[in-house]
């Protein structure tokens, strides 16, 4: 590489995070610490039902006894979980009949991130439950989906309004004990999406949400619940940005799914949290728990992720195939650069008969970056005519990162047909020299080299994701080239 | 737990009639490394599940035993062994009776010049440079119980070194038979291969059994495979079905050497490999394959690791497994390429054969991978025969019993055609026909 490459890289590499911005209203924040005070006064603020809090109490007193887990392929310094606040609200609480009256400077913001609420109303009939810092704070196309009987609204709003459904699902795929993340979840969750999809209706649209992390210090804790009864169809959306920190910021969420009969939820994720410095100082980190269960017969759950920020991500999109004929997809690209790490992969549990399964698993590391797949198939022993197909190739750019594979396959049914593929390996030197010598620059011709490679997940997104994914990705790439 | 401090303790009180047994050797430089593993194995604990590395595999039922650590002579005639030597296939055979070698009942008549066999005992006894310069430098015992176990009763085993430049045509046959005789015996054979320079050797490990009895083998082996080297190591586990099997293989590579293993597994109601290969100079070539056939309630466990800590080395693995009625397989294929380690090529492939609705197959390959010019690739499949493949058969008047078989042996074919020792692959293909050509 000649040194105007590597000056050219070098300046791309120093770009300051697009989206790094603090915006400045005005918000209610608990105090730092966290006890069961804290989480009965979190219960009272969101004016929660009893059940909600003993649900949270019980969770908090699960987490007490728990450890934090290390095994994972990462490095951070040590959480301080009485150090965070557990609430931090906009203290002008708009109202959410129009659009008009929210916070101007909120939708400042929203316009900064490139969602201005009116834009998708109009033109992408998306109908997006913004989440800013935790309350929810315009909700659109609301009557539209509530013609159709969809229910989709703040979490804090269905805890209100639909308790019943709520009850019956909520910790049901991701239980309150199931690990420390989720714990602490489940203990202090201040908010998140709720979608219930009622018996045969087809989401007429793509539902979506943005997080975004504001306030300094607050733990981000979203819950998000989506039920697809008998028949139903659903495509989720969920995107994110954040301003830029110094202090590592904890986002430990949780997604539950829940696909009954025949049902069908497609859920994607943006992921451009960010990632630090390029000493790696600051950045989010992002340990989630996302899990969906194909419950019933012929359901079928697909994650999609592109994960390009966050200074460690760390999280296992999974299904539970519980339903015979059930079907789980999981398609992943996970780009790291600079000293970011991820460590994030699937679970494919194979319970019912007939189950089908697809991993398609993209990783790039880049800079001094670690990226692990880490990922389980397991073939439980009643799961006759289980089938699954995995691939997780990784791409290495430059010498100074580290590309890691951990798949499992656990198989205790003789009919299963398993295969596992991974290759890894860099970016080809005669397709470069290919397209150089076709006048398209070193930096272009990786984007577009991986582009092509992420091109099967990429596919898998919705039409506006895509898009923006793609364009994610070569900013994400800038100054990578090694 | 009493189970446990049970087993611990009869091996730590045996230690001291070991010591007794060794004569002059307790007085020489390796005895502090004898002692120094003892006192680790007295202060580590056995893995259980939550240990990653060991996740599948309990080793609880070995510890429900107590294994005798000293066996007496084991009064064994030539007729006994002549049924697993492979008739005048080998030109050398070692022949070692619970661990114990026996020169009486081996052949090491007439070795070529450049080629020592001999056991590890009699090396240290004469002080061997050799010996002294690589026993134990390899396989250590850091948060290895079962290697710390080895070391501190390190006593025999097979030591063979090719000098320098010595191409050796024969290969030597090591033959371990455990001859038990309830006596829950546990043997603890200590190898130590070295290839000089330009050499050119190979070797066959083999355990065996007289009887279906309850014992435990521990073995570890050494090996050395120095510049341009060629050490070609098949490891045949035929160990009764009661039987405990736990070994480690620590191969350490220079510059250009070639290392290929194969290892088959039929044996041991619990049988765990670990093969480690670490390439310490560049351009080296290791080829890791195995085979592993399984039945009854029994588990083997393979875990392998190849570093690739210099560039320029490939590596080759592939493992099949084939597992019957209630049995576990855990196979574990790790890949580490350092982040110097340029134009590396690693691949690696697994494939499995569920036969029964009760067997399990746990199956995990890693690559860690710290360097971008490299080529790596890992594939892993479990499935059960080809339907079509056995519909094709069908066709051509082949029935299902038959072409099973036929189907299982080709599946196995695979691993079994590259091991180079002809005698030794005949063998092998027997028993696949014994067992799906019936």
């Amino acid at each position: 590489m000649s040194s105007t490459e590597v000056k050219k890289i070098e300046e791309l590499a120093n770009q300051e995070y697009k989206y790094g911005f603090v915006t400045d209203i005005e918000s209610f924040t608990l105090p730092v610490g966290l006890n069961e005070d804290i989480i009965r006064q979190l219960s009272a603020i969101k004016k929660e039902p009893e059940f909600m809090l003993e649900w949270r109490l019980k969770a908090y007193r699960h987490w007490l006894t728990m450890e934090e887990p290390h095994w994972s392929n990462v490095k951070y310094p040590a959480v301080n979980y009485q150090n965070l606040s557990y609430y931090s609200a906009p203290k002008k609480k708009p109202a959410l009949n129009s659009l008009n009256e929210v916070d101007p400077e909120l939708r400042a913001t929203f316009e900064k991130l490139g969602i201005s609420l009116e834009e998708q109303m109009r033109l992408s009939g998306v109908a997006v439950d913004a989440v800013f810092d935790s309350v929810s704070v315009a909700t659109t196309f609301k009557e539209k989906l509530g013609e159709l009987g969809i229910i989709f609204s703040s979490f804090s709003e269905a805890v209100r309004n639909h308790p019943e459904l709520v009850k019956k699902y909520l910790g049901s795929v991701v239980p309150s004990t199931d690990n420390f993340y989720a714990a602490l979840n489940s203990a202090v969750f201040s908010d998140g999406s709720f979608v219930y999809i009622p018996k045969g209706v087809r989401c007429p649209m793509e539902l979506s949400t943005y997080f975004r992390i504001n306030a300094a210090n607050t733990g981000q804790f979203e819950r998000t619940l989506i039920i697809a009864d008998e028949g139903g169809y659903v495509s989720y959306l969920e995107g994110c940005t954040a301003p830029m920190r110094d202090e590592n910021q904890l986002h430990a969420a949780v997604v539950e799914l829940v696909a009954l009969d025949n049902a069908q939820i497609k859920y994607s994720t943006v992921q451009n949290w960010y990632a630090g410095d390029k000493e790696g100082k600051g950045g989010i980190y992002n340990f989630v728990t996302k899990r969906g269960a194909c419950r019933g017969v012929n359901s079928k759950i697909s994650w999609t992720q592109v994960e390009t920020g966050s200074a460690i991500t760390w999280k296992y999109p999974s299904c539970i195939l519980q339903g015979d004929n059930s079907i789980g997809e999981f398609y992943s690209v996970a780009l790291t650069n600079n000293r970011q790490q991820a460590d994030t992969g699937t679970k494919m549990i194979h319970l019912g008969k007939n189950t089908k399964s697809t991993i398609i698993s993209k990783g790039i590391s880049a800079g001094k970056s670690q990226n692990s797949y880490r990922g389980l198939v397991k073939i439980a022993r009643k799961a006759e005519n289980a089938r699954n197909f995995s691939q997780c190739d990784s791409l290495l750019i430059g010498d100074k990162c580290g590309a890691h594979t951990f798949p499992y396959l656990e198989i205790s049914n003789p009919s299963a047909q398993v295969e596992h593929e991974a290759t890894t390996s860099k970016i080809g030197e005669d397709q470069l020299f290919y397209l150089n010598q076709r006048g398209i620059s070193t930096e272009d011709a990786i984007g577009l080299v991986v582009n092509g490679y992420c091109k099967e997940v990429f596919k898998e997104l919705p039409m506006e994701f895509a898009v923006e994914a793609q364009k994610l990705l070569s900013v994400s790439l800038e100054g990578s080239v090694g | 737990m009493s189970d446990i401090l049970e087993f611990k303790n009869t091996l730590i009180s045996g230690f001291a009639a070991l010591e007794k047994s060794l004569n002059g050797q307790s007085k020489k430089a390796f005895h502090s490394v004898r002692k120094e593993a003892l006192t680790k194995f007295e202060h580590a604990d056995f893995p259980n599940i939550k240990n990653e590395e060991w996740r599948h595999t309990n080793i609880s039922p070995i510890l429900k035993h107590t294994f005798n650590p000293l066996s007496d002579a084991s009064l064994l005639s030539s007729a006994d062994v002549q049924k697993f030597v492979f008739g005048d296939a080998f030109k050398y055979v070692m022949v070692f009776i619970n661990g114990k070698f026996h020169p009486e009942l081996s052949t090491l008549d007439n070795l070529p010049e450049g080629l020592i066999v001999k056991s590890i005992a009699a090396a240290n006894e004469e002080n061997n440079t050799v010996v002294e310069k690589h026993l134990g430098k390899y396989a250590l015992s850091d948060g290895q119980i079962f290697t710390a176990l080895s070391t501190a009763y390190t006593f025999d085993g097979a030591f063979i070194n090719v000098k320098a430049g010595k191409v050796i045509e024969d290969s030597v046959h090591i033959l371990f038979i455990t001859d038990s005789r309830n006596e829950k015996l546990i043997t603890q054979p200590r190898n130590l291969f070295v290839a000089e320079k330009n050499s050119h050797a190979s070797v066959l490990e083999h355990y065996v059994s007289l009887q279906d009895d309850v014992y435990f083998t521990n073995a570890v082996t050494e090996v050395v495979v120095e510049e341009n080297a060629f050490f070609d190591h098949v490891k045949l586990q035929e160990e009764s079905k009661k039987a405990f099997h736990i070994s480690r293989m620590e191969i350490n590579q220079k510059r250009s050497s070639n290392f290929t293993s194969h290892a088959v597994s039929l044996g041991g109601i619990i049988s765990r490999n670990d093969v480690n290969s670490k390439f310490n100079e560049d351009g080296g070539e290791c080829t890791l394959n195995g085979l592993f056939m399984i039945e009854g309630s029994q588990l083997s466990d393979t875990h392998t690791l190849i570093d690739h800590a210099k560039p320029h080395c490939n590596s080759h693995e592939h493992y099949k497994g084939i597992l019957d009625d209630s049995s576990r397989g855990v196979f574990n294929g790790k890949v580490i390429v350092r982040q110097d380690a340029q134009k590396t090529n690693a691949f690696q492939q697994n494939n499995n054969i569920l036969l029964s609705t009760d067997a399990v197959i746990n199956t995990k390959p890693q690559l860690e991978i710290f360097a971008d010019d490299v080529k790596c690739s890992h594939g892993a499949t479990i499935g059960q025969l080809d339907e079509e493949a056995m519909f094709y058969l069908k066709t051509r008047g082949i029935g299902d019993d038959i072409g099973r078989g036929m189907l299982l042996h080709a599946f196995a074919s695979d691993v079994v055609k590259s091991i180079k020792l002809q005698p030794v692959r005949d063998y092998i293909e027997t028993i696949l026909s014994r067992k799906f050509n019936q």
